[in-house]
């Protein structure tokens, strides 16, 4: 059982050297606090989980019925102080994580506004069969499974679903959360540096959800007005009859962008004034 | 005529799946026709199949959880083998549509019909006779859940072969499983087979909760049961409070999906979220209905191969029934990502990781019943330390997944998945092979081989840290579950990891097998008396395999370990030197209610799933009828004659028993 104990390690030391990409590598506060709470809450479990592990084989060892060195206890099943112990070692460790859950849980409440001397940039986001739509109310456009944004501004994004749920993530950022149609949640993340990360669904919506995926892009603040412009330039208006028409559903569909958006189209989605038609599954 | 069913809904152009149904249909036809040619059916028929036994019944929860394990690890390996292809720019070779139908059977399968009957087996089989009494308190009952349990069974695995299964993951969420966006018969096919199956547990539920609170021998006071009577209390307790729970929710998805209802629709009113609070406050219940009768069993076989008493019986029994209570109060960390906000979140968060305090408690009062000891390594403590290692680990992930801003960037990750493999391979999956070595001389008068028992514990060990290991890693870098494909190639060596992981396991499932045919041929020269481990509870105080009426004389306890103090001569003095006269005493006659009752109910889900109406009335008048019959019951009991026991007994004598 000794090299299982060793074969456990050989995952955790990989993942912790090719963790490019994942949520061992974040690439803004949101992801940066919440990686330092795994690490943590996993070091103060360790403390513990080690010695019980090395003790439950250390004991096994020791005991066995050949080793005559080992003392024979037929009939030893109570102990006050070691009752005690057991109860008050889990007890400890749990009032300390309790402590960061509760912490961590306010801390990075995802409707929580970042601190920053930048105002947030307002994104609203559908998720559809099986893609992603991102509407920017302040700048008057939308895009398709890419959403860009400036590095070091906040967003704020207000989610909904013109479909069935969906779970917004982009692993390099940090928190992820439901889309639910009928319904709005808020999300605050912050990219502190320029680069493409990759969004998903981690929500299984199905059989197009593999490829629900997004560009999560992160550029300078003129190379964001330059993408705004090129976008109100390029002339496709999104109202509710391209919704509609948009919200089909399409596997694995490449990003496309909106030059103008109709007022108050999110909210007519979340208060199903407008309803995608539901173009259901085919049976085999 | 037929409502929904045409020539359509045999997938003639999916070669896998008629590969497949062709393979299982040939070996069911096989064994139909051994059995009728031999002419094995009367036996059959009047000694298993229509038995009221709790014994009888506790085996064929066993086989029919090892058969389903088979067609449950099938999909695993599809899945396994489909994500090891499917990197970069590669599809594999299962469309999502088949993809989606292979996961959402392969979480429906192991829990309801691999999980849920292989812990009905062990807590049918043992807690009567650890009880010290003849059967549970409701014997017929008892066969009507197991039939049930099969009709569940059987449903499920017709839709491999008749139209398809449900393409929504093992908890069927609304929307996707409303109407309209999963229109065919999948999701019937999952509901009514779990409404079925579903009745069939909560009325075993009943049945085994009342038979530990009114039926016990005489003197074993609830501080003198067993450890795995307390943890089958809290699990069949559970059951009882949590599957009402289940049934109401899949009504309700029944009512939209059959009668335009809207209770999780998401316009006129409905709200899925209903759905996901719903299946949560049963499903985490669940999780402890599955792991504490695994508990209970590691809690037997530590003590009994240490050769000492548990260690902190009552820290044991207190721990189990926190968790029993507190199970109840942690359901929505399944969905902290559903926005509930920092208040409920972390309240739910800190519940759930109380949880960690009793289970904490558990895992050390193990240890230090270990203390001490004299260990026999034999096959079940294998499981047991294996467990104690592997546990804690998946304890340990399952408390970094409580803490919300943690699981914001794990939830529904590879990880998860990696977790909750963790706790149910490592915690209910080994707690069953070790009851299932531990009882099994009990149950047959013979033992399994011990090296290929021990072969089985090494794959399965190794198995499981290889094909979930690279998961744990695989979430951390992003990797979500369900999904059919992936384009980050740098994840396909970890995949091929998982999936050589799973070949053990498979090989691990294979030896079972091996384990039991060789060990049935070896049945001569592997016979064994009443104790063959040298334990301590009532069970091992009875012949193996024990007559149908369990003990001759009903037992006196005095005190926890009741068999090992009578062993050791204290506190049983006058029963020990003059044993009562034995009595002519009376078993259930044995019934087919069950397995009619469950016939007609496989007929009317059957007709509910392909809105066939006259064959659901058809069906619910059989159900009906067989009811009927069973309430104008008269002869219900055989009498045994004191002769036919005493003979029992003496011919247990000669074989060598220790009482």
């Amino acid at each position: 059982m000794r090299f299982a104990q060793q074969l456990m390690l050989v995952p955790l030391t990989l993942a912790l050297a090719s963790c490019g990409g994942g949520v061992l590598d974040p690439r803004g506060p949101v992801g940066r606090a919440e990686r330092l709470i795994l690490i943590d809450a996993t070091a103060i479990m360790l403390a513990v989980v080690i010695p019980v592990i090395l003790l439950t084989l250390a004991f096994a060892w020791w005991f066995r019925a050949g080793n005559r060195h080992a003392r024979y206890l037929p009939n030893w099943e109570y102990s006050g102080r070691i009752e005690m112990l057991v109860w008050s070692i889990p007890l400890l460790v749990i009032l300390f994580l309790g402590g960061i859950a509760w912490e961590g849980s306010h801390e990075l409440d995802p409707p929580k506004p970042l601190i920053s001397s930048t105002p947030p940039l307002e994104i609203q986001v559908v998720s559809l069969d099986w893609q992603w739509l991102f509407i920017y109310p302040t700048q008057g456009i939308a895009s398709i499974n890419k959403v860009v944004v400036p590095a070091g501004t906040p967003v704020h994004f207000r989610l909904t679903s013109a479909s069935v749920m969906n779970s917004f993530f982009v692993p390099q950022l940090g928190s992820q959360i439901y889309t639910m149609a009928g319904m709005t949640t808020q999300l605050h993340l912050l990219a502190d540096h320029e680069g493409t990360f990759q969004g998903i669904s981690a929500q299984f919506s199905g059989d197009g959800f593999s490829d629900m995926k997004f560009d999560f892009v992160a550029t300078s603040a003129g190379e964001f007005e330059d993408w705004v412009a090129a976008s109100r330039a390029q002339g496709r208006v999104l109202d509710e009859a391209s919704f509609v028409e948009l919200a089909r559903p399409v596997h694995a569909r490449g990003p496309a962008t909106f030059a103008q958006v109709s007022r108050g189209l999110f909210d007519h989605i979340v208060s199903g004034h407008i309803v995608a038609d539901p173009v259901p599954q085919l049976s085999h | 005529m037929l409502g929904k069913l045409t020539w359509a809904a045999i997938p003639f152009d999916q070669p896998i799946v008629m590969i497949a149904s062709g393979t299982v249909g040939a070996v069911i036809f096989a064994l139909l026709a051994l059995v009728t040619v031999k002419g094995w059916w009367p036996y059959l028929w009047r000694e298993w199949i229509t038995s009221v036994d709790h014994k009888r019944i506790g085996v064929m929860y066993m086989i029919l959880a090892l058969v389903m394990l088979v067609r449950g690890f099938s999909d695993a390996m599809m899945m396994r083998s489909q994500l090891a292809l499917a990197a970069g720019g590669a599809a594999g070779y299962l469309p999502p549509e088949h993809y989606n139908q292979i996961f959402s059977a392969h979480g429906t399968i192991m829990i309801f019909f691999v999980a849920m009957p292989f812990v009905a087996a062990l807590m049918n089989f043992a807690v009567p006779l650890q009880l010290g009494v003849r059967d549970v308190a409701f014997p017929v009952l008892n066969s009507l859940s197991f039939w049930l349990t099969a009709a569940g069974v059987l449903l499920v695995n017709l839709s491999l072969f008749v139209g398809e299964f449900a393409r929504t993951g093992w908890l069927a969420y609304p929307p996707l499983s409303e109407i309209a966006y999963s229109p065919g018969v999948g999701v019937d096919y999952y509901l009514w087979s779990l409404q079925i199956s579903g009745i069939g547990t909560l009325l075993s539920g009943i049945n085994l909760t009342t038979t530990i609170l009114k039926l016990r021998a005489p003197g074993m006071g609830y501080s003198r049961m067993p450890v795995f009577c307390w943890t089958a209390l809290a699990a069949n307790l559970l059951i009882v409070a949590a599957f009402p729970v289940l049934t109401a929710t899949f009504a309700m998805l029944l009512l939209d999906r059959y009668c335009d209802f809207h209770f999780f629709t998401t316009n006129l009113g409905g709200n899925p979220m209903m759905y996901i609070n719903l299946i949560w406050l049963w499903g985490h219940p669940e999780v402890y209905i599955l792991v504490l009768p695994a508990f209970g069993v590691f809690s037997e076989v530590v003590a009994t191969f240490s050769g000492k008493p548990l260690f902190g019986y009552r820290s044991m029994v207190l721990a189990t029934m926190v968790i029993c209570v507190l199970s109840f109060m942690v359901w929505l960390h399944h969905f902290f990502t559903m926005g509930a906000g920092a208040d409920v979140n972390g309240f739910f968060g800190v519940m759930t990781m109380i949880i960690a305090v009793p289970t904490g408690v558990k895992i050390f009062n193990w240890l230090f019943t270990l203390y001490g000891g004299r260990i026999r390594f034999t096959v079940p403590i294998y499981w047991a330390l294996g467990f104690m290692v592997t546990f804690v680990i998946g304890g340990m992930t399952g408390v970094l997944l409580a803490i919300p801003p943690a699981d914001f960037v794990l939830h529904n990750s590879l990880f998860l998945i990696a977790h909750f493999h963790n706790t149910i391979i490592g915690g209910v999956v080994f707690g069953v092979m070790a009851g299932y070595n531990y009882w099994f001389p009990k149950a047959f008068g013979f033992t399994l081989n011990e090296r290929l028992g021990k072969a089985v514990f090494w794959c399965w060990f190794v198995g499981f840290y290889a094909a979930f290991m690279p998961l744990y890693a695989l979430g951390l870098m992003g990797a979500t579950r369900r999904m059919q494909h992936y384009s980050d190639v740098h994840w396909q060596p970890y995949m091929l990891v998982a999936l050589g992981g799973a070949c053990l396991i498979l090989l691990g499932i294979v030896l079972t097998v091996v384990q039991l045919v060789v060990s049935i041929r070896a049945r001569h020269v592997n016979r064994v008396g009443a104790d063959p481990w040298n334990a301590r509870t009532l069970e091992w105080s009875i012949p193996s395999p024990p007559p149908a009426w369990n003990f001759a004389r009903l037992p006196v306890v005095e005190g926890t370990d009741a068999f090992w103090a009578m062993k050791q001569g204290v506190g049983v003095p006058a029963q020990r030197a003059e044993p009562e006269p034995l009595a002519a005493l009376h078993v259930p006659r044995g019934n087919p209610t069950g397995v009619m009752t469950a016939f007609f109910a496989v007929i009317t889900g059957f007709a509910l799933i392909w809105h066939i109406w006259w064959m659901v009335a058809f069906g619910l008048l059989g159900v009906l009828a067989v009811a009927l019959k069973q309430a104008w019951r008269t002869d219900t009991e055989i009498a045994v004659p004191v002769e036919e026991i005493a003979a029992y007994e003496r011919r247990h004598v000669r074989h060598g028993a220790s009482v």
